[in-house]
């Protein structure tokens, strides 16, 4: 197992970390998009993630992840007969590397049993792997556009339905779809970027101390991966806590029905296409609000995620070149000062 | 470090000076200190002697266990990151992982020949094993983790202007050197010492704050905006003290260091001391851009930094400083990304595989034919008494490899931005590039730019289908002045025959009166701008360039009818040019548009 920078040594970099903690108190909000220049942390950061998360109830040797609560039944039949034995299990955070095939992507044939023992078995793919917890892919603009409409299609309705080789196997997939890539290599496809819940935009910062911080930990991390992890494992302590306490707190989050109104006049505002966006929203403030330790929904928390929340979902105005984050927050000082 | 920096202050020139192949010997030898931190090194030449000789150099300096591997250009993923070894599967019953050359060569170098014609799915595989270190594979129902700690040489052999190495990966290659204009009279071999860069290898240096704010510093005044840059500068410097026996950095490692890491990147030069220089007027009402890469803030730029950037600059040669201030010497084509995607049945990249029967022009892919057959094995053998024990394959086995080749089309935009009109013409054809590039995605195209005016026609946006660069590029755009017609329809011609030649569609877009009053060679004059122009649109026709011609005359007359004739193309008069009828247009007619 490689060593993975600390998050919260990441220097900077506040939207994009607020997104990604977002995205892990709620998973319904259907994943981060990061797009930035290059050298500027973006995949650090997600990878940053994945050891901080708490780990997560599961079936004893399932290997689907099911969730001994939500889930009923489950495609190991094993697991369907025993669901009363539970264990702990680090959240899954599975890299789609470019150049996968398919078949590890969605699960196929077992090679091995079939060649070995003449079984016909299930092996389940990243797909299957990356259940209830995150599915990451850098730069995903380019992968291919056969695993790019599985994805989408997946990603959609949180389940897997594998019909090949003979095989017939549905099973749960609800992950977060986490992307990274830089635009400059290439557009991403509409229907996969309207999948991501929140996006946001990296930059190098631009304050020679700030570049010297990231510089300075970066070479630390590099020279001795141990002492640093240990120097800020206390700082990720607080993180986890944070996510932790957000997690339980985010479900008695009070919403005004005016903060409700406002988010409906912002999205039509800027003309935010579909309903999503106003969800995407809603949902984002609140898990924004339950980090931040209050009660009660209100304007900051919405302005807080307003960006991140819209600027991908913003129908495009080749002839207005300000970019979409202006336009939001235009939008914003306009209606709400 | 600044007491050790101003002792060095005296310090005899650096031991390498400005020119190149000293500057390429010393890269490799700080990158033989430290391949693997350093990711690689760009070696801009052409086939030849010279490289050989510079690749025999760093050959020599390397331990005798780290072979140069070279990966030939387009290899199958099954050989870069591995795969399943079919043979050993079948003989022992069990499913058997073939590395790939990447991960074969842990430990090692791996050399990429023309690089730079290198596709971004490639460069963009190779970028992740460099950052993880290893291979991930999760092919072929494996999944692997192999170590592979390289190092790169990539082999750019681009002439002139041509597509230069993926920005992908040149981000993560520490070195860029150029051989080009070497003659092999001219260099001088040096004995390689390997003894001494075993040495440093186990040497530890140690950097203080200063020197790291040094490069970082030197970087941000060179306009580099990523942070690889300055951690890469700061290993050659280290590599480079290493080399010398010390175990402190001095102001010689860091002005290395900058030369060699971060003049190649830089897209500015470094702004002169506020007391000698007039201060540069920014833009009133510019706002930087979001995707701009370069930020414009003053940097805080510390005694060392003026010292190292002083010291680098005194060191370039001239060349180099005069294309940097022309607008950035690593300005360099950005990936293509997906282009179009033909189906084909046997060229390309593989793309997913599919039942199907065998026949003329298709091809099996044996290990999803073999995986879809062994599932039965067992009851095929029972049912047919078979004790042989070879693997038996029925027709419904067969699976079919699917590729997708890359075909792009691309849309070349000639603009007439001369005269009166051309302000609004202008902005609404932005308009239109970007509502072609808004689509790009789902329509699969390439967009190009020629706009003409003054004296001769100019490339403004090379092609591509990224939207933030054409933003970047078209704020640029003005107009008034002659019309050079002849000699945008020359450069279209040129464009779009060389976006044919690299298997492209191109489809040309005249935005244009057709009335040319400037010749070929610059001459004024309507009689013979016309007729260069119709001479021009004939060897365009005859060429064989799809194209549009939109008249924008308020009142259309027979000049550009005639030009569009010669060129061949389809004719439009359009007297109120407008983004969204633009785009309809070029939708209508273009014969790899239809979706």
């Amino acid at each position: 197992m490689a060593a993975y920078f600390p998050f919260s040594a990441i220097v900077a970099q506040t939207e994009m970390k607020r997104a990604l903690l977002i995205a892990a108190v709620d998973s319904r909000i259907g994943g981060v998009m990061v797009f930035g220049d290059r050298g500027t942390g973006k995949s650090t950061a997600v990878r940053a993630l994945a050891a901080l998360l708490p780990p997560m109830q599961v079936i004893a040797g399932c290997r689907f992840n099911c969730d001994p609560k939500r889930d009923k039944t489950c495609a190991d039949e094993s697991c369907t007969a025993k669901r009363s034995v539970t264990t702990t299990r680090p959240v899954p955070f599975v890299d789609l590397p470019l150049g996968a095939t398919e078949d590890r992507v969605v699960g196929a044939l077992d090679l091995e049993r079939a060649l070995s023992r003449g079984e016909k078995r299930f092996e389940p793919g990243l797909l299957a792997r990356a259940h209830r917890g995150f599915l990451y892919i850098d730069e995903v603009n380019l992968l291919e556009d056969h695993l790019v409409d599985l994805l989408i299609d997946v990603a959609a309705s949180g389940e897997n339905v594998v019909e090949r080789e003979g095989l017939s196997v549905r099973h749960p997939a609800r992950f977060v779809l986490i992307g990274s890539g830089n635009p400059e290599e290439g557009e991403l496809r509409p229907q996969l970027l309207d999948r991501f819940g929140l996006s946001v935009d990296v930059r190098t910062p631009d304050v020679l101390s700030e570049r010297v911080e990231v510089v300075k930990r970066r070479d630390a991390f590099e020279r001795d991966p141990k002492a640093f992890i240990a120097k800020w494992a206390d700082a990720d302590a607080a993180v986890l806590a944070q996510i932790e306490a957000a997690r339980a707190r985010i479900d008695k989050i009070k919403v005004p029905d005016s903060v409700l109104e406002a988010g409906t006049r912002l999205c039509m505002a800027v003309g935010a296409d579909g309903l999503r966006g106003e969800l995407t929203l809603l949902r984002a403030s609140r898990a924004l609000a339950a980090l931040e330790g209050d009660k009660k929904l209100d304007i900051d928390h919405l302005a807080g995620v307003a960006p991140m929340a819209l600027r991908h979902r913003l129908r495009r105005n080749p002839l207005d070149d300000s970019g979409s984050t202006v336009r939001i927050e235009r939008a914003l000082e306009e209606l709400f000062g | 470090m600044a007491s050790a920096a101003s002792a060095a202050l005296d310090d005899h020139a650096p031991d390498a000076g400005p020119d190149p192949w000293s500057d390429a010997l010393l890269a490799a030898r700080l990158f033989a200190v430290a391949p693997q931190a350093l990711g690689g090194i760009v070696v801009r030449a052409g086939a030849g002697p010279v490289r050989d000789a510079w690749l025999a150099y760093l050959a020599a300096l390397l331990p005798k266990a780290m072979p140069l591997r070279r990966v030939p250009l387009g290899i199958a993923d099954e050989r870069l990151l591995g795969g399943l070894d079919l043979a050993a599967t079948l003989a022992s019953d069990a499913a058997v992982a073939q590395r790939g050359v990447l991960a074969e060569s842990d430990g090692g170098i791996v050399v990429l020949p023309m690089a730079e014609r290198l596709d971004a799915g490639t460069a963009a595989r190779l970028a992740a094993v460099l950052d993880a270190q290893a291979v991930l594979l999760e092919r072929d129902g494996l999944a692997q983790r192999w170590p592979a700690r390289i190092g790169l040489v990539a082999l750019d052999e681009a002439q002139g202007d041509e597509d230069r190495l993926l920005p992908i990966l040149n981000e993560r290659l520490a070195f860029v050197v150029s051989l080009d204009g070497l003659s092999p009279r001219q260099i001088h071999i040096p004995q390689a010492d390997p003894g001494g860069v075993a040495k440093a290898k186990r040497s530890d240096v140690t950097a203080d704050d200063a020197a790291l704010e040094t490069l970082v510093g030197t970087a941000m005044a060179f306009g580099i905006g990523s942070a690889r840059a300055p951690l890469l500068a700061l290993t050659a410097a280290r590599a480079h003290a290493a080399l010398a026996g010390r175990v402190e950095l001095a102001r010689d490692d860091l002005v290395i260091a900058a030369r060699l890491v971060l003049v190649p990147r830089a897209t500015q030069l470094p702004a002169p001391p506020p007391d000698e220089a007039p201060e540069p007027e920014p833009p009133a009402d510019s706002e930087p851009p979001p995707e701009s890469d370069n930020p414009e803030t003053e940097p805080d730029i510390t005694e060392l930094t003026d010292m190292v950037i002083a010291a680098t600059l005194a060191l370039l040669p001239e060349g180099v400083l005069a294309a940097m201030s022309a607008g950035g010497v690593s300005r360099q084509a950005a990936g293509s990304g997906q282009g179009q995607r033909r189906k084909s049945k046997l060229r390309g990249r593989p793309a997913g595989v599919r039942a199907g029967a065998l026949g003329a022009g298709v091809r099996l892919n044996l290990i999803e034919t073999l995986r879809a057959a062994s599932a039965w094995q067992r009851l095929r053998r029972r049912d047919s008494g078979d004790t042989s024990g070879r693997v038996i394959v029925r027709p419904e086995d067969f699976r079919i490899q699917r590729f997708v080749e890359r075909a792009e089309s691309t849309t070349i935009f000639v603009v007439d931005a001369s005269g009166s009109a051309a302000l609004a013409r202008l902005a609404e054809t932005k308009g239109a590039v970007e509502l072609l590039l808004a689509e790009a995605y789902v329509r699969r195209t390439q967009v190009a730019l020629i706009v003409f005016r003054g004296a001769a026609a100019e490339l403004l946006l090379p092609p591509t289908r990224s939207l933030a660069r054409a933003k970047r590029r078209l704020t640029d755009m003005v107009g008034g002045g002659g019309t050079p017609l002849a000699s945008a329809i020359e450069t279209a011609q040129l464009l779009g025959l060389a976006a044919k030649a690299k298997g492209r569609t191109p489809f040309t877009v005249f935005l244009t009166d057709g009335r040319g009053n400037i010749g070929l060679d610059g001459s004024q004059g309507r009689p013979i701008g016309e007729a260069d122009a119709r001479a021009a649109a004939k060897r365009f026709g005859a060429s064989g360039l799809a194209s549009v011609f939109i008249d924008t005359s308020p009142r259309p007359r027979p000049e550009g009818a005639a030009v569009a004739a010669a060129l061949h193309a389809r004719y439009a008069p359009l007297p109120l040019v407008e983004a969204t009828r633009v785009r309809d247009v070029v939708n209508a007619f273009d014969p790899s548009g239809k979706r």
